[in-house]
Order: C-alpha cells, then structure tokens, then sequence
C-alpha cells in the first residue's frame, strides 16, 4: 500500500482507522499520522496564548499514534478550514439556507488540502479517514458505497468525492460496525476506546450557531415576522438566519398544533412556517451537481435519494435540467428539504453523487 | 542513516555531563538545605558548580541563581526586576525578535500597567543600539535584548547596547540561551546586569537553567517558598541537573582554543549547507550572512509550508525545524520573520538547520541532497493539486 497518510481526529473512528492500516503494514508500507488543527482553541494558562497549546484531541491523537507506533505531525490548516468551512457555514445561513459543514470539510479540507499535501509533502500516495464508507474499484473505476454497517454510513458526506479523488482515499472502517470498531480500540488499548460519540459540529460546541454569525459576519439578527402559509403575520423571530428548514422548536408560536419552519426569506427577513404536511415535498431541483463516476448515469433515471443524514431513503425520478441542475420527483413526499443540503443519490448500495438542494423558484 | 540538525531545539547530554549527575541522582540524594552529612554532601555539589557557572560568566557565586531553564530565567528577570524597580517607573525596552519567554513575560507586564516598547530591527534581525538610547526614557527600567536569535542566529550588538544601558543607569538584561556555547559571555565585558542561560542547549539536560543576577540589583521573586538561591528562586534544588548544568558548560566554554576550533568547523558545514540549499531554486537565506551564530542556517523556501517540509525531511530521516519548537502547530507565522520585514505568506515557508558536535560533513552532503528531491515532489505536488481540486 505504499506510504498511507492517516488523519486522526482523536476520536474513536479515525484512532482505529489508524491503528489498523499500521497493523496491517507490510514491509515497506507506512503509515503516517496526522491531526489537523482547524480551528483555534485557547489555551488553558493566564496568558491564553494561541501557540503551543494543546487541545485534548490532538493528545489523544497523538498517544494512539504512538501506541501504533507510526510518526505523528500537527497540520495546520487553521486558515483553509477558516475560509473553506466556517466562513461557508455562516455564508450558507445568511443566505438562508442550510450549510453542511461535514460535507465541505470533506471536500475542501480531508480529500483536497489534506490529500494534495499528503501526497506533494509526504510522499504519500493515499489518505485514509475513519468515515464510514466502503471504495470498490470496478471496470477500472472507483465505486463510492454505503457502510456494511447502514446505521454508520456516511456517504451522505461523501459524495462529492471524484474518481481523482477516491484513487487516493482509503476507508479502513467500511467492513465494520461501531460495536466493531470499539472492540478493536478496546484490544489495541487505545484511549480513545470509550469516547463518546461527537455529534456537534466540531467548531460549534454548544450547538448554538448564533454567536458565530455575530462573530464571523457580523451578524447580529434583526427581528422579522414569522407568516403562515397565506402570508399571515402569527410572530416575531430574531433574525432569519437563525432558522432553519423543519425547525420546530424556538418559535414562540402557539396555533394549537405542531408547526415547522418551512422556508427562509432573507431578503424579506421572513420566517415562513406551516403544518407538518406543509413542509413536505415531493418535487424539488438540486443544483451544483457530481457524480462519482465523472457524468450522470443517464438523462433520466431512476435512483433512491437521501436529502438528510441518516434519513429513510426515497425512490425518485431524476431528470437532467443542464448547467449542473436536476429535477427531483419522489415516490412518496420526503420531510422538509432543506435548501443548502445535499440531495444524495443511490443505486442500491453505490453512491452515485448529488446537488446541493436549490431554493424554490 | 539519520540527520540530526536541530540543535538549536535541544542537544544530546554529552557523556562527561551524564557521569557527573549520576551520583547525585542515586548515592548524593541530600536535600542540600538539610543539617546532615547527606545534605551537606548535595550541598558540596550545589556550591562548587555554582562556583563554576559564575566563574565562566565573569560573576561572583551569590550573583548566580539556578532556575528550571532559560524560560524561567527569562520570566525572573523581566517580570522580577521590572516588579521591583516599579516604584522607579514602569516602562520596559526590548526587541521585536525576543524568545516567547520574554515577549509573553512583557506581555503579562503590559496587562499590568507597564509600557513596553519593541524596538524595531533591520532585515537581518538586528536591533540598532541609537533605537535603545532613544527608546530609554524616563521612568525606563529594564532593557532586555538577545545575545543571538533562536530561529535565524543573529547576534546582536549586545556589548554597544550594554554601554548605552549603563550609560544611562537602567537595568540590562540578555537572553543568552541560544548564544552559550559559542559566545564569550563576561558579564563584565558585556555589561549586563541579568544574564539567562538554559542547559539543554550545550549537551546538559533539560529543566535546569541560571540567571546571573548582578550584585544589588533588585528581583521580585516568581516562584515563593523557602529560602533557597538567596530568596530569589524557592523550591529544592534539582541538584543533579545543576551539576550537570555546570559540567555542560564548563566544556562548552572552558578551554577557548577547542571552542574557537569546533566554531571554525561548525561554521564550515554552515556555510556548505548555506551553499548547497540557496543554489536550489527559490531557498534563501534569513538572518545576518556573517554575523550569525557559526551552528545556525536558516532559510525561507518559496512555495511550501515549513511544516510540510520538516515532516517531509523528518520522513526521510533528517531532523530539522521550521524556526522555533515552540510555536509547531501554529498558524501564526514567526514574529522574528515578521520583524525582519518578511511577508507573511513567504514567512510560512521557514527552515531552520542547527548543527553541533556530532554533525559531520555527510550528514550536510545528505541534507542537501534530500532536500533537492523533496523540494522537487512539493512543487511538483503543487500541479497535481489543480488535478485534485478541478477534476
């Protein structure tokens, strides 16, 4: 396998990720670890000096690389992640829409910056992550596919790789279940064996997004009335951007039933929101789209599409509309698409690709 | 088959160092404050090497005060002498390209009322010895400027700056941890007042440091406790590193003829790797051409993140460094670059080879070599991310 560059978060997945591409080295093959840091973390001393700190994760990191007994580096990717993710993020809600920071982190960070410098500084000739996906070469093309274990998987961030891309991209966890996977850590004595799972977006901690806007963009939210479906004004929010498509909770509305935030006006600084049916849709354009195989299966196909992590899949008809857009016609109304997320598409287990969920016209 | 050239971070302990500690860490384990014979004898080890320390910086013993390492003399001597002298006045003088250790030990002074000012310095790092005389103003105190520069070697004109300091009655402190070793360090002839000095950077052991603190200046002590080092520095004495301290440095700066003979031979692999590194395409130079430490090359390489390079090298088993240990993993580029008018983006691209007593000739040969080849698959790299990203 050559020299393997493995990036370690410090987390459970990507520890034994690791740690089994070391074990499984044979001569001349190595493994490589590395952790990158994204964003800043203050230090702990009075001084709160922004060098020579050390988050938890990277410790953690670096003890399971030492007990696998392959070289460690720090990457400092601070800036790209800055721009490439965060930034995006706090873009992606002014705009209204729903950002996906894991997606971009894929795409820009992990198997780009990582990967090209993976390749150009280390010599490396792959990078390997703890996602759980599985890549399959078939016809002398690379297969993106579901995780043996469905409750892991996650192509639904996965999708915007290309075949360049995957040509460099190993998946050590595909094969395995999160019981699995922990076993491993366990047997190996990794200290990462019973981390819990993280499920915040990792520069988000308290989950409350509110305070980056403020601090990224300067946006402070002003507030803005929340209509019904005919425009009839039954709140006030603070700040469109503080919503998202199929919120719930934190409107402050009372109609004697459960409602949902169904759109987001930025323009209008408008929240509108409707009944549970109301959100639902069964048609709707994704724009923005990849295909792992390089083109589109056909002009009009049918696939099963997943427009939220971890949603049900649904059976759709796709239909090409040119300039990177496609028309989406499920089977049956899925829950709340959110403009801003992936609608990710699915011949059985293969990931076909995706777009980026489109506002409505 | 592995290069080590990073002995500005730190230095093997030398042989001779390590037999010297040996019996104080097992048969002479005396707390050197105690009554008895087992103290007395830690004791006896304490005394003469502090004896030797003062003896090799021109001082008297009781002017010598043992820390845990020149970061510690560091913080001793701004924030003890500043603290003390405060009912004088409360503005400190220093450089743009100090160590950590004093830039965050001001730093800590500024939050606390103090003014500091950071005196400029030319493209090569030094500082201007006419900026520090106008820069003393009333109410000055302390003045604190680097023998020689950790991350690109320059020395700096510290006897002229010691002159100005005297001249003008205000305290002169010199961080000469990175200098030690390769510089004559008479406290006298340089006329400064405090004077830190790190182990771990001449072949002694790590955690163990002085401060040469010269008779009747103030300090205000960091570190409360008993009364050892004259009240300046409380704690028991780590007596073995002491010791060893001593021996380090006694070898290191005793006999002048082989100082001067291993500086000539150091300087001569500098310059080799100077010259086989500036001919590849895009590497200069950082730092004074000539007035430099002899040990020290360090370079900018255009098109690469200095990280990345010294991950690179380290994978093809030549230790070196981007300028400094203590900043890795930072996305800040060095303030030393930075001071010296380099651009950010171009301070990214930082290197840093320190040679010492085991480095040979080969290992120089080899470094340029690997270099080469790894400087030839970043760049080519570079082309390869266009693939990545557009494809």
């Amino acid at each position: 396998m050559g020299r393997t560059v493995a990036a370690m978060s410090g987390g459970v997945d990507s520890s034994v990720a690791a740690a089994m591409l070391a074990n499984e080295a044979r001569t001349g093959d190595e493994v490589i670890g590395v952790w990158m840091r994204l964003h800043a973390d203050g230090g702990e001393g009075y001084e709160q000096s922004r060098s020579c700190c050390s988050p938890d994760a990277a410790d953690d990191a670096r003890r399971v690389a030492q007990i696998a007994g392959i070289p460690f580096f720090i990457l400092n990717l601070e800036r790209e992640f800055g721009a490439r993710v965060i930034d995006a993020f706090a873009d992606g809600y002014l705009d209204g829409s729903t950002p996906n920071p894991c997606q971009a982190c894929n795409q820009y960070i992990k198997f780009d910056e990582l990967l090209r410098r993976g390749l150009a500084a280390y010599g490396a000739d792959a990078v390997a992550t703890g996602h759980y996906a599985r890549v399959e070469d078939r016809d002398g093309r690379r297969v993106l596919l579901r995780a043996a274990d469905a409750d892991k998987d996650q192509t639904y961030f996965l999708w915007v790789l290309d075949q360049e891309q995957l040509r460099h991209t190993r998946f050590p966890l595909g094969e395995l279940t999160k019981p699995e996977v922990r076993q491993i850590a366990t047997e190996l004595g990794l200290p990462t064996a019973a981390k819990p799972e993280s499920q915040e977006i990792c520069f988000v901690p308290s989950g409350d997004y509110r305070a980056l806007l403020a601090e990224r963009r300067g946006y402070a939210g002003e507030p803005g009335p929340i209509v019904d479906a005919d425009g009839t004004e039954v709140g006030t929010h603070t700040g469109y951007a503080h919503y998202t498509v199929g919120q719930r909770h934190g409107l402050g509305v009372a109609l004697g039933e459960a409602v949902y935030v169904r759109e987001v006006r930025p323009a209008s600084n408008t929240v509108v929101i409707g009944r549970r049916e109301e959100v639902a849709a069964s048609a709707f354009t994704v724009d923005g789209h990849r295909f792992v195989a390089g083109e589109p299966p056909a002009e009009r196909f049918s696939a099963s599409v997943r427009i939220r992590h971890r949603a049900p899949d649904v059976p759709a008809e796709i239909t090409l509309l040119g300039d990177d857009r496609f028309a989406v016609e499920t089977a049956t109304p899925v829950w709340a698409p959110a403009p801003g997320q992936a609608a990710v598409l699915y011949d059985g287990d293969v990931c076909l690709g995706g777009g980026r969920i489109a506002r409505a016209a | 088959m592995s290069v080590y050239l990073d002995h500005a971070a730190t230095t093997p302990l030398r042989r001779e160092v390590l037999d010297a500690m040996q019996p104080y860490l097992t048969e002479y384990f005396g707390n050197p404050s105690s009554i008895h014979g087992p103290g007395r004898r830690a004791r006896l080890g304490l005394d003469e090497a502090r004896e030797t320390v003062a003896r090799i910086v021109g001082a008297k013993p009781r002017e010598i005060v043992f820390t845990s390492g020149g970061t510690e003399a560091d913080n001793l001597a701004l924030k003890g002498a500043a603290w003390a002298a405060s009912a004088d006045g409360r503005r400190v003088v220093t450089s743009s390209v100090e160590h950590k250790a004093v830039m965050h030990s001001c730093a800590v002074l500024e939050r606390f009322g103090f003014e500091v000012t950071y005196l400029p310095v030319d493209r090569y790092g030094r500082v201007d010895p006419a900026d520090v005389a106008s820069a003393i103003r009333g109410h000055t105190t302390v003045v604190s400027v680097m023998y020689a520069n950790n991350e690109v070697g320059t020395i700096q004109p510290i006897r002229e700056i010691g002159a100005i300091c005297r001249q003008r009655k205000v305290l002169f402190h010199v961080d000469a941890v990175q200098a030690a070793g390769f510089l004559p360090l008479d406290v006298d002839t340089l006329q400064v007042d405090l004077l830190s000095l790190g182990a771990h950077k001449l072949y002694g052991p790590k955690g163990v440091g002085a401060l040469f603190v010269r008779q009747g200046t103030a300090l205000l002590t960091q570190l409360s406790g008993g009364s050892q080092e004259r009240q300046r520095r409380a704690g028991t004495e780590n007596v073995a590193g002491i010791v060893g301290f001593a021996k380090a440095l006694e070898l290191a700066q005793d006999d002048l003829v082989a100082r001067e003979a291993e500086n000539s031979r150091l300087a001569r692999l500098r310059d080799q790797l100077v010259a086989g590194l500036t001919a590849l395409a895009g590497v200069t130079l950082t730092g004074h051409p000539t007035d430099r430490l002899p040990n020290s090359a360090s370079f900018l390489v255009e098109g690469v993140e200095g990280g990345d390079l010294v991950a690179a090298l380290d994978l093809e088993g030549i230790a070196a460094s981007t300028g400094s240990a203590c900043t890795t993993g930072s996305a800040e580029p060095s303030h030393v670059l930075l001071a010296m008018g380099i651009e950010s983006e171009a301070a990214h691209g930082s290197l840093r080879l320190t040679a010492g007593l085991g480095t040979t000739e080969d290992d120089v040969r080899r470094t340029i070599e690997v270099m080469g080849s790894v400087l030839g698959r970043m760049r080519a790299g570079m082309g390869e991310r266009a693939e990545v990203a557009s494809a």
